[in-house]
């Protein structure tokens, strides 16, 4: 059943690779687990963050198609005010850059300069969700009032989500770099945990320019 | 103790010794927790392939009642309800349950075998993935088993799925099923890619990865970009259905078509991904059958790429008849046309091997060789209904069915059934019986197509797809029957093929570790393979490391006797760099866990209360997954995710 009548004798498979070099891989040292940025954790977020983008990117979708076939007057709104908006915009920007410095406190071993910098960034994130709880509150409509407000909501909605999940990441890295778990060398979870969050930040600039931004320059109006 | 960061792995050939200490590293507990806990992607993967194929059973059963109440006209076997949710239900099971999972089932099974590694890249990821899997299927059967399942077709266009005309729990089970079967399918495709890229082993460049790794690869990095639509359509459907939100329908400024372009943005690339793999897996034994290698490897991995991106460009050719502008028509239909090429390159790939080389005939090759020729049937009528004036006298008729099916069964389960006879000698140690084989195979094809071939002059004639019965003088009567008829002998034919399995799992002959005299390194172990896969780690000069002997080649050869022994205390693997495959990294593996299981658990209680709206149930699902997320994220000293103390 194996094509017996074809396939060379054990001999001659033999001698024709004597000739041929055998390629092994003999490597010298190599890192043992995740070093540095090195681990395949990294590639995992990677991915996460492929999905998620792509989530976010049907999201706007569904707010550019609708708004682009509805007719004027969809957007409940024509000049979203900005006086919350805005300033929350920068608070999550700022707390990315704490994120950033807590890592670099961690690759210096300088390890308050890391419970800083994630603390500030942890806090910030929380001011974020709160006034986001506010801005929410303040609307002068509700999910059920017609695709805009619905849109609003679940787009905003799952960002929300997302950065709740990115502050429970922030406050589990502020525990283990407390509980003095990472070293320059042993830190991937940081790393991953910092690339998220300042995903997170840059999916609402996106939402931010599209909510809040382009009824200014005239879309859905 | 203090582990060194840095270490040059040990090289040489295996030892009894160093066999049985790895075997104790890798193998899985007995018992309740290895059972719920085990990470070897082995057991993972036949899991996936036998729920998979009770999961095809199913939905083959459904079929046969369609098919019984559509034998003669005028019959009133089923309520139109009732054949309202075995029609969307079948759809769903078949497209959903078997056709995706099987294959990741099969990639799950063969990867680390395939690409010389001992696990996948994340093997607790791998164990949640099938749980999700099983779990979402069986909250989707609860639906249908208790009068609830879906029965606005498995594309479930709205109005028809808005609680106005479907106030039932039938569309809240599917909605919130698929968003729940979702997460499945993401992070597999999310596991899948990182394997491929950061694990093979040394030495196997891009361009000396199996073919087969390039089909699931690329369906692969696909799910995890198209998913997130059907999910998100899915989770706004059942929003507007429970909370009064608008997204689609127009009473509140919504958009019906917005649900029509997030599911087939979804939805086409999607048929890619149940069909690239299966390509891959033709690609890949055809060759061994007919004792050569694959002709074009490289324009055929090239072309399974091309299929990828171009099907992110047609899913349009679905709305052809939904009154969009011209131009857009012509550019998706210029698209879906145009996929005909590298969809053409394989075809004659598969067609230049058996010309060149000497087939050796198996059940396994009668089915490989037989896709093929159903390959172009179903191309040929997906050719005919990318043309849009074609399409809008085709579409919602009998010949679209028949195009589906063509392409499914012919490119999916065809394939599936020859992987089974193929594979199955590695997976049990045992091969299928031959003779069985035959029948078995002879009696699908000859079933299949007596079933399906007549059923797109059905469509031709004008009956239209999905309704519970038709008047007799319209001249589709005999063509009915006919295809009745086909689907029993289909049926007959699955049924010999479990029966050959069931048979062959206790009596068949001993398989040895390479029955069929292929080419890739799942063929260097034993059969079954050991928990660890492989002793050493092989290191690959060429595509075809067991062929190198008789293939006029120059260059190095391929080593499989000796290798890095990778045995400390702990699971260990081998990281290599993404394009040449140079070893970058020894990767600390994780021990088994349930952590998967519970943190499936969690997330089931979390969907069966928004389901029910019992807000208590949530919290408690939510509470659970966070505490499991918690755990396995945990860094560990073992998997050297955080600094050991002095």
């Amino acid at each position: 059943m194996n094509g017996a009548g074809l396939a060379p004798s054990e001999l001659e498979m033999r001698r024709a690779q004597r000739d041929r070099p055998v390629l092994l891989a003999e490597p010298g040292k190599l890192p043992v687990g995740p070093v540095g940025r090195r681990g395949l954790g990294l590639w995992g977020v990677g991915t996460l963050i492929a999905t998620e983008a792509a989530l976010f990117a049907y999201l706007l979708f569904a707010y550019y198609y609708t708004g682009a076939v509805s007719p004027r007057g969809w957007l409940l709104e024509s000049h979203p005010t900005l006086k919350l908006a805005l300033p929350n915009t920068i608070v999550l920007l700022v707390s990315s850059v704490f994120a950033w410095y807590g890592e670099t406190g961690v690759l210096r071993r300088q390890r308050s300069r890391a419970l800083i910098g994630f603390s500030i960034a942890l806090v910030l994130g929380i001011v974020f969700v709160l006034v986001q709880g506010f801005e929410w509150y303040a609307r002068p409509f509700r999910l059920s009032d017609s695709s805009y407000a619905s849109l609003y909501y679940i787009t905003t909605g799952f960002h929300i989500a997302h950065v709740i999940v990115g502050v429970l990441v922030l406050a589990a890295i502020l525990l283990w770099t407390a509980l003095d778990y990472f070293s320059p060398r042993r830190q991937l979870s940081v790393s991953a945990g910092v690339i998220y969050w300042h995903f997170v930040d840059l999916v609402w600039l996106l939402i931010f320019m599209t909510y809040y931004i382009t009824p200014y320059l005239g879309f859905g109006r | 103790m203090r582990v060194a960061d840095f270490r040059a792995p040990a090289v040489g050939p295996t030892t009894a010794e160093h066999e049985s200490r790895l075997k104790r590293l890798w193998e899985t507990s007995p018992g309740l927790e290895g059972f719920l806990g085990t990470v070897d992607h082995k057991q993972i993967g036949i899991r996936y392939i036998v729920t998979a194929f009770i999961f095809l059973a199913l939905g083959g059963i459904e079929a046969l009642v369609m098919r019984l109440q559509l034998a003669g006209p005028n019959l009133s076997l089923l309520t139109p309800e009732q054949y309202d949710q075995l029609f969307s239900t079948h759809g769903m099971t078949m497209i959903f349950l078997y056709a995706s999972p099987i294959l990741s089932g099969f990639s799950n099974y063969l990867w680390p075998l395939l690409l010389g590694s001992r696990d996948m890249a994340f093997p607790r990821l791998n164990a949640l993935s099938y749980w999700i899997y099983l779990a979402s299927g069986i909250f989707l059967y609860v639906g249908f088993l208790t009068g609830n399942g879906p029965n606005d077709g498995w594309f479930n266009y709205v109005p028809y799925a808005d609680r106005d005309y479907n106030p039932g729990l039938n569309e809240d089970f599917y909605s919130l099923g698929m968003v729940f079967l979702g997460i499945s399918t993401t992070i597999g495709a999310a596991n899948f890619i990182v394997t491929a890229m950061r694990t093979r082993a040394p030495g196997m460049a891009l361009n000396r990865m199996p073919v087969l790794i390039w089909g699931t690869l690329t369906a692969s990095a696909a799910n995890l970009v198209v998913v997130p639509a059907v999910s998100l359509a899915f989770f706004l459907l059942w929003l507007e259905r429970q909370f009064g939100a608008h997204f689609f329908d127009p009473a509140g400024g919504g958009q019906p078509l917005l649900w029509q372009h997030l599911f087939w943005i979804f939805g086409h690339p999607w048929v890619y991904a149940i069909v690239l793999p299966a390509m891959g897996m033709v690609s890949h034994a055809l060759p061994v059958f007919c004792r050569r290698p694959l002709v074009g490897y490289g324009i055929v991995a090239l072309s399974t790429v091309a299929t990828m991106v171009l099907g992110f460009g047609v899913w349009v050719h679905h709305m052809f008849a939904t009154g969009l502008p011209g131009l857009g028509l012509s550019f998706f239909s210029g698209a879906s046309i145009a996929i005909v090429f590298p969809s053409a390159v394989a075809v004659f790939a598969w067609l230049a091997t058996l010309w060149l080389g000497r087939p050796v005939i198996t059940t396994a090759f009668l089915y490989f060789s037989s896709m093929i020729l159903m390959f172009v049937i179903g191309g040929v009528s997906g050719f005919m209904t990318a043309s849009v004036p074609v399409d809008w006298q085709l579409t919602d008729t009998y010949f679209v069915v028949a195009h589906i099916h063509y392409v499914l069964i012919g490119i999916n389960v065809f394939p599936v059934l020859g992987a089974v006879y193929f594979w199955f000698p590695k997976m049990t140690g045992r091969l299928m019986d031959e003779r069985l084989g035959r029948w078995n195979f002879w009696l699908t094809f000859i079933g299949f197509n007596l079933a399906f071939l007549p059923m797109h002059l059905t469509g031709l004639l004008g009956m239209p797809r999905r309704v519970y019965t038709y008047q007799d003088g319209m001249g589709w009567d005999s063509l009915n029957m006919i295809t009745t008829i086909g689907s029993f002998v289909l049926a007959l034919g699955v049924l010999l093929f479990i029966v050959n399995v069931l048979k062959s799992l206790r009596g068949g002959a001993l398989a040895g570790p390479n029955p069929w005299d292929a080419y890739s390194l799942e063929w260097s172990v034993s059969s079954p393979p050991p928990p660890y896969n492989f002793a050493v780690i092989p290191t690959v000069a060429s595509r075809y490391p067991l062929w190198e002997g008789r293939l006029r080649e120059s260059g190095a050869v391929s080593c499989v006797d000796q290798g890095m022994l990778l045995e400390s205390h702990s699971k260990e693997a081998i990281g290599t760099s993404s394009m040449d495959a140079t070893p970058d990294m020894i990767l600390e593996m994780p021990e088994d866990s349930t952590a998967p299981f519970v943190l499936t658990l969690g997330t089931a209680l979390l969907f069966v209360g928004l389901l029910l709206k019992l807000w208590s149930i949530v919290i408690i699902g939510t509470v659970v997954l966070a505490i499991a997320t918690l755990f396995w994220l945990w860094p560990r000293r073992e998997l050297r995710e955080r600094e050991v103390n002095p």
